[in-house]
């Protein structure tokens, strides 16, 4: 008698299995194929980044056109356009920082493209509130257990239809809920001994929290090898620069190598037949109190991973780029002011960064306050002009195809009065 | 609910402490909150083991490295051999350190004071971040958190506040009064120091009070003008306060401060200990500390009523935390909630190496695997420190990483031994017929012992 005639009943894990030897695609547990009708959607990609620390927007996408801009920053405020180290220019106003080349020439072919005074509801400068209110997509901090991303997944219709995946070890905010969601962190591989992966699932059948996160992990690790990660990546690589801080080292020149080939696995596995066609890629390091530099510096390194990382996942999604949309946030700006020790201090708006194939032409997204004194949030902060919830609105409704009774209900909870932002899809 | 004392003894050795070791559960079994009560002690944790350098030699060495590095500039060189050397001394003391507490969680016999210690010192982020605060991380529990996590809270938070580690982790020696004297004569050199809010407002926040308490933004700068001058001695500075804490006068902003409703008159040095001490006894300290220990302790949503014993507890007490945890120990919630905890990496490396009766020689073997597994050595994400939440350590991906060090460990530390023995060892009345059936039908011994470490109950706690 063999072990699997004792176990009381049949598992999915022999269908796994048989999938992890051979090394083909598996698709993601409970995705169903879509009917030649929603054919559209179901080619769609869609990324967010969540960028923590709170991002200095000023940096990201400096208006060095703006009267007021090089008096505020003082020995941070980057060069004017054409300058040595100046910023890459997207119009009268606003360069992009000179790190983000590969963004930049997006940006030039209509692909890439700023909303530079976004925040979310919340106004108490706490990382951790912020963060909470940006992932989960309530008004108010603890408003909802779950993140908007996966009541969006929800929203798309039925339970399963479209995959979503995490990048990192940890599982985001953003994207925890009802709707299963694998993740995937570079540095895995199979173990040696064969059965033990199914003994687990036999014992994980009632466990709500190891059963459904041990089989997804195991299809994504088949999917890994397919989407192209390999032995040139190290565990200290990707990895060191995504969820967990760097630790010891800051992060240099030569982990823009691993971060295009980040960029490039997770578009790996987004391209495969019934692939993640949503994902979450968390990403840390911009909390820039002290010294944070300005054409150069700790942020440049910084925004320059960001770039090597969009590049890798651009150029890897390839044709399916033309589906894509990319949003980059952060919970909150830095003061528009640089402090006393040449960095800057929690704020209150920022910009989003956003790519992809799928955009409409157009400038910046949301109205520019200004940084004139009289237009600064309490004296301090870039002025909001445009809620989060309404960029991510307008692209969940343009580009995936939600509704906007259940925009306004259940992926962002009373945000009726936060509008779709239109003319970005 | 009743709890026999087996599972009493199962539950205190591995929901209070860090996982049984073999024979421990048989040890506490007799009088299992006896048991834990026995290790509050006024002197605190342990440390761990090894000679070590404090904070005020490495910070020495780090001054040291950094004129290094500053002379090989000038003289137009790469980085020297010897700054190289002086960078790894420092890396390494940091391995060091880590590798050293680990092996007292693995190790010792009072697993509940480990915990309790290691939960202050997630409460107390200081994070590698930056060679000097990787550096600093292990001396600043050693030196400001250990030695004082069952006395008052009072005073842990004002030993933590004053280290260089937190100091230098949250920028506050950055920070100088813009109306200072420093201020003034930096001014005339054309520079323009001013405020650096970090550490002012994560005390407020994380700390103490919560943002429950309701302060506002001119809260947080108030206090983080209480607290210029709070610095570091660096190289300028005499010998003897090269390294250590030290009050700069010059850089202290002049006058009263008003904080949450109360004024605080410009005593210097004293104003921002004043705010502490006020920190420290708030009701909201009470309620948000509550909750955390709560939290961690028993459950991500912890029974009101536990909280509320653990608050009153604090507040009667005027903050004396080995009676918290008393209080902690004696409470009935505690013991009955189910065990749902999941362990972070760290607590599930520590509790596999107990369970197995071994621990970890090598940082370089170790610290790979933590950072797979969303842990990294020392480098919380930020000063709020690792999450409690189970969603958040029971990833896909993090559960693939804990399955396949299960494995190898189990390979290499099995030997001949039972694992069925192990798991009873382990688990006691807390294992499950099931998985106590599948590790007797295990193929082989190893095999045997990765299914225990993977088993719910052993993820689990």
């Amino acid at each position: 008698m063999t072990r699997a005639d004792t176990l009381p009943r049949p598992t999915r894990r022999h269908a796994l299995l048989g999938a992890l030897g051979l090394g083909i695609t598996v698709e993601f547990l409970g995705t169903r194929a879509f009917a030649d009708s929603e054919r559209p959607l179901a080619n769609k990609k869609f990324v967010v980044i969540v960028a923590r620390g709170g991002l200095d927007g000023l940096s990201l996408s400096p208006p060095v056109g703006d009267p007021a801009y090089a008096a505020l920053r003082g020995p941070i405020a980057l060069p004017p356009f054409g300058g040595a180290g100046g910023a890459l220019k997207l119009d009268d106003t606003f360069g992009l920082h000179p790190s983000l080349a590969a963004t930049h020439r997006l940006a030039m072919k209509g692909e890439a493209r700023i909303a530079p005074a976004i925040a979310t509801p919340d106004r108490e400068r706490s990382h951790f509130e912020a963060q909470d209110v940006l992932e989960s997509g309530a008004a108010v901090v603890y408003g909802t257990a779950s993140g908007w991303l996966n009541r969006a997944l929800q929203a798309m219709g039925p339970t399963g239809k479209v995959s979503a995946i995490s990048v990192g070890p940890t599982a985001p905010l953003i994207l925890r809920g009802p709707i299963e969601a694998a993740s995937w962190s570079p540095g895995g591989g199979a173990g040696r001994d064969p059965r033990l992966p199914g003994i687990l699932q036999d014992l994980y059948a009632h466990d709500h929290l190891l059963g459904p996160a041990l089989a997804s992990g195991l299809a994504t690790q088949s999917m890994a090898k397919v989407a192209g990660e390999d032995a040139a990546v190290t565990d200290d690589g990707p990895a060191g620069g995504m969820a967990p801080a760097p630790a010891m080292q800051k992060t240099d020149r030569p982990a823009l190598p691993q971060a295009r080939k980040l960029g490039a696995t997770l578009a790996g596995f987004m391209v495969q037949p019934r692939g993640a066609q949503v994902a979450a890629v968390s990403m840390d390091g911009f909390d820039t109190h002290a010294n944070q530099g300005a054409a150069q510096g700790q942020l440049a390194l910084r925004l320059a991973y960001v770039d090597a990382f969009l590049d890798g996942l651009a150029t890897g999604l390839g044709p399916a780029w033309k589906d894509a949309v990319v949003v980059m946030a952060t919970e909150f700006g830095r003061t528009a002011r640089v402090n006393g020790t040449n960095g800057t201090d929690h704020g209150t708006a920022s910009t989003a960064l956003i790519l992809g194939g799928a955009l409409k032409k157009g400038g910046i997204v949301g109205d520019w306050p200004t940084l004139a004194q009289n237009r600064l949030y309490e004296n301090r902060d870039t002025a909001p002009t445009l809620d989060m919830r309404g960029l991510f609105k307008g692209v969940l409704r343009d580009h995936l195809g939600v509704e906007r009774a259940k925009l306004d209900a259940l992926v962002f909870p009373g945000s009726a009065g936060a509008a779709p932002v239109a003319g970005v899809v | 609910m009743a709890i026999d004392r087996d599972l009493a003894a199962a539950i205190a050795t591995t929901r209070f402490g860090l996982g049984a070791r073999p024979g421990e559960i048989a040890r506490a079994r007799a009088d299992p909150r006896g048991w834990l009560t026995a290790q509050i002690r006024a002197a605190g944790a342990e440390q761990p083991p090894g000679p070590t350098a404090g904070s005020a030699e490495r910070l020495n060495e780090l001054m040291t490295y950094r004129q290094d590095r500053r002379a090989d500039k000038r003289a137009g060189q790469a980085k020297s051999d010897l700054s190289k050397i002086a960078a790894r001394v420092l890396r390494d003391e940091a391995g060091g350190d880590f590798l050293a507490r680990l092996q007292l969680g693995a190790a010792t016999d009072t697993s509940f004071r480990e915990r309790w210690a290691l939960f202050w010192a997630n409460h107390f982020t200081v994070s590698a971040n930056k060679l000097a605060t990787a550096a600093l991380v292990g001396p600043f529990e050693e030196e400001a958190l250990r030695p004082r996590v069952f006395g008052r809270f009072e005073d842990l938070l004002v030993a933590s506040s004053r280290h260089p580690g937190m100091l230098l982790y949250l920028d506050e020696v950055r920070s100088i009064g813009p109306g200072s004297e420093a201020a003034h004569v930096q001014a005339r050199a054309g520079k323009h120091p001013g405020l650096n809010e970090n550490l002012a407002r994560e005390i407020m926040e994380l700390h103490t009070v919560g943002v429950e308490a309701g302060y506002s933004q001119a809260d947080v700068t108030e206090f983080a003008r209480a607290m210029t001058g709070w610095s570091v001695g660096g190289e300028a500075d005499p010998p003897d306060r090269r390294g250590a804490f030290m009050f700069r006068e010059r850089a202290h902003e002049p006058g009263a401060r008003t904080i949450m409703g109360r004024r605080y008159p410009d005593t210097g040095e004293g104003q921002a200990l004043a705010v502490l001490k006020d920190l420290a006894a708030s009701p909201h300290t009470a309620r948000h500390l509550a909750l955390k220990i709560a939290r961690h302790f028993v459950a991500d949503d912890p029974p009101p009523a536990l909280v509320a014993r653990l608050e009153r507890s604090y507040l009667d007490t005027g903050g004396q935390l080995g009676e918290v945890a008393r209080t902690l120990i004696a409470s009935p919630e505690a013991w009955e909630a189910p065990a749902l905890k999941f362990k972070t990496p760290y607590e599930f490396l520590l509790s596999s190496w107990r369970a197995a009766d071994t621990g970890p020689t090598s940082i370089a073997d170790v610290a790979p695997v933590l950072a797979a597994m969303g842990q990294k050595a020392f480098s919380a994400p930020s000063p709020k420190g690792w999450p409690e939440a189970a969603q958040a350590w029971c990833a896909p991906d993090a559960v693939i990483k804990r399955m396949n060090w299960s494995e190898a460990f189990a390979g290499a530390a099995t030997g001949d031994r039972d694992p069925v023995r192990l798991a009873d060892g382990a688990l006691g009345a807390r294992l499950t017929p099931l998985v106590a059936k599948t590790i007797a039908r295990a193929e082989t011994r190893p095999e045997g012992l990765s299914i225990l470490l993977m088993s719910p109950e052993f993820q689990r706690r």
